[in-house]
């Protein structure tokens, strides 16, 4: 099988590479890390027409730039609306392109989106950590965080030209207030707390990394000094420090904690909130336990749906070149 | 107090013994946790355990928060009144003065010598109450009441993977090079992180932990022998 390989010739901090996680292991304290933005992930990988899963690049607002230093391959970049550069033309993320020995390829940051993906037709040789590749960010177990000078080798590297082009954008996923589950240490907040925090106008911070968001707004008060037994933590547990302030964790999240949790972001929303960038001002709404899971569900349904669609090849230049002028209408001889 | 169940988004559970550490909370944490894991129902994907609750992570397409709840209690009318009775796992720890920047600071606030000091920390009955902060970092209670001091003021950076330390009753083998506010009393060349995919890591929640003094000599040895993977 061909092999390509690619040299960093700049990393931003926090660029690693990502695969679906570890889960299962909480109970040792290893979060499942993985994709922060795990739509956009597996967005890059149907488009491309790979295995779910595959190990991809997650890139920071830090950006990246590789130079291709064998072979090609074809790759997807999602996620956010960052800018892409390559054999001189600039367009955004959410495209597929193929990269051929000496060219180059940046993504850096854009309009908006905290988090971009690079998904490769091929297999990135990195190491495992616990049956994944995922980078835990804090221990840098896994995959690893990249490094400027470092090489990228992959196997079974694919040109998929049949794959080339834009790729279409979710549209399914919601927008308005990020939706939490109340909870489940609600009962240490001073009253008002919780309403305040379900209705109060918050905005991301700039302490915002793989762990956990940092948000500013009306301050939670707690009842009193207290002294709380550690609990479990989730990725989207809401946690308010001593100071009144609440921190929303993430794919590298502390396993268990002894800040209370005021409340915890539904599965489907932790993605859409981690593209949110230092001030961006953010809302909250509460659901139900009930109504989180119908909400869930119906999101999944969606979501299978969308990947499904944009897994289909676009086909041959010649064919997708005869499809698209038979679609708008006009043939030039 | 009867146990408290409460909804996490949509993909967990909590299940809450307590409102403050006991060991007949912990012991009830770690028996629900042993008792799902022999009988797991549809779309759990595991179990958390704490200190005073046990979270049961599932998946929302399969089951929901009710039926993991109907389960559950399922299980807790089940369990009976005992003991848990983790495994035995022994830990060997070198004191070497090279190793334990914070001995001499633990004997003086407590009036021991470093020597009763150690000899106290071997005598502990140290059992494994959870995991948390980071992979492999396993919360011992069982400090002897004599060698227990408050966190440290400042905390020191850079603290090597296999510090030995402690605070209050807790006790911890770090995994990776940390700051820390705990005393540093001592290195450990027993890794946490086993290498064993089917036993990734060396203890679970419930094991009883005995700490084996080894000296500067045999520590090097087996360091060296230590897969670094």
């Amino acid at each position: 099988m061909a092999e390509a390989a690619f040299s960093v010739s700049f990393a931003g901090p926090l660029v690693t590479f990502q695969d679906a996680g570890r889960p299962g292991n909480m109970r040792y304290g290893v979060a499942a890390s993985g994709p922060m933005d795990r739509l956009a992930f597996e967005a890059a990988h149907a488009a491309l027409g790979n295995a779910p899963g595959l190990t991809a690049v997650e890139v920071s607002l830090g950006g990246l730039v590789l130079q291709c230093t064998k072979g090609a391959v074809t790759v997807a970049i999602t996620g956010g609306d960052f800018v892409v550069q390559h054999g001189g033309q600039k367009t955004g993320s959410w495209t597929i392109l193929t990269i051929r020995k000496g060219e180059r390829l940046s993504i850096s940051a854009g309009k908006a989106g905290s988090w971009a993906y690079l998904a490769f037709a091929g297999k990135p040789d990195t190491a495992d950590w616990l049956g994944s590749h995922a980078t835990h960010s804090t221990s840098g177990f896994g995959g690893g965080v990249l490094q400027t000078g470092q090489a990228i080798t992959l196997s079974e590297a694919l040109v998929r030209d049949d794959r080339v082009g834009d790729i279409l954008q979710p549209s399914f996923v919601a927008r308005g207030p990020i939706r939490v589950v109340t909870g489940p240490q609600d009962q240490y907040f001073a009253e008002g707390s919780v309403a305040r925090f379900v209705g109060g106008a918050f905005k991301v911070t700039d302490a915002y990394d793989r762990m956990g968001m940092r948000l500013s707004g009306p301050a939670l008060e707690l009842d009193g000094a207290l002294s709380i037994p550690s609990e479990p933590i989730v990725r989207g547990s809401v946690q308010v420090s001593g100071d009144g302030i609440p921190t929303v964790l993430l794919a590298d999240h502390q396993t268990t904690g002894g800040y209370p949790k005021i409340a915890t972001v539904i599965s489907c929303d932790t993605d859409r909130l981690a593209q949110f960038r230092a001030g961006q001002p953010l809302r909250f709404a509460s659901v139900s336990g009930h109504q989180a899971i119908a909400d869930v569900r119906l999101y999944l349904t969606e979501k299978a749906e969308y990947l499904e669609e944009i897994s289909v090849a676009r086909g041959t230049l010649d064919q997708r070149l005869m499809r698209e002028n038979l679609i708008h209408g006009c043939i030039y001889d | 107090m009867e146990p408290q169940f409460k909804a996490i988004a949509d993909h967990a559970l909590l299940v809450t013994f307590a409102d403050e550490i006991s060991e007949e909370a912990h012991a009830q944490v770690v028996a629900l946790d042993m008792a799902i894991a022999a009988d797991s129902p549809t779309g759990v994907i595991e179990t958390v355990p704490a200190l005073v609750n046990l979270l049961v992570s599932f998946d929302p397409v399969k089951t929901d928060h009710l039926k993991v709840e109907g389960h559950v209690r399922a299980c807790l009318d089940g369990l009976e009144k005992q003991d848990v009775k983790g495994v035995q796992r022994t830990v060997q720890v070198c004191y070497d003065a090279s190793f334990a920047p914070d001995l001499e600071a633990v004997a003086a606030a407590t009036g021991l010598s470093t020597e009763a000091v150690i000899n106290a920390h071997l005598a502990g009955d140290f059992q494994v109450l959870m995991y948390g902060f980071a992979p492999g970092y396993a919360y011992l209670a069982g400090v002897p009441k004599q060698i227990q001091v408050p966190r440290k003021q400042k905390p020191l950076r850079d603290v090597p993977a296999g510090s030995v330390i402690i605070a209050g009753q807790q006790c911890l083998i770090t995994t990776l090079t940390m700051p820390t506010g705990w005393s540093i009393i001592g290195r450990s060349p027993t890794s946490i992180f086993t290498g064993d995919p089917d036993h990734p890591f060396l203890f679970d929640v419930g094991d009883r932990v005995v700490f084996e003094r080894i000296s500067r000599a045999a520590f090097e040895d087996q360091n060296q022998g230590r897969d670094h993977g």
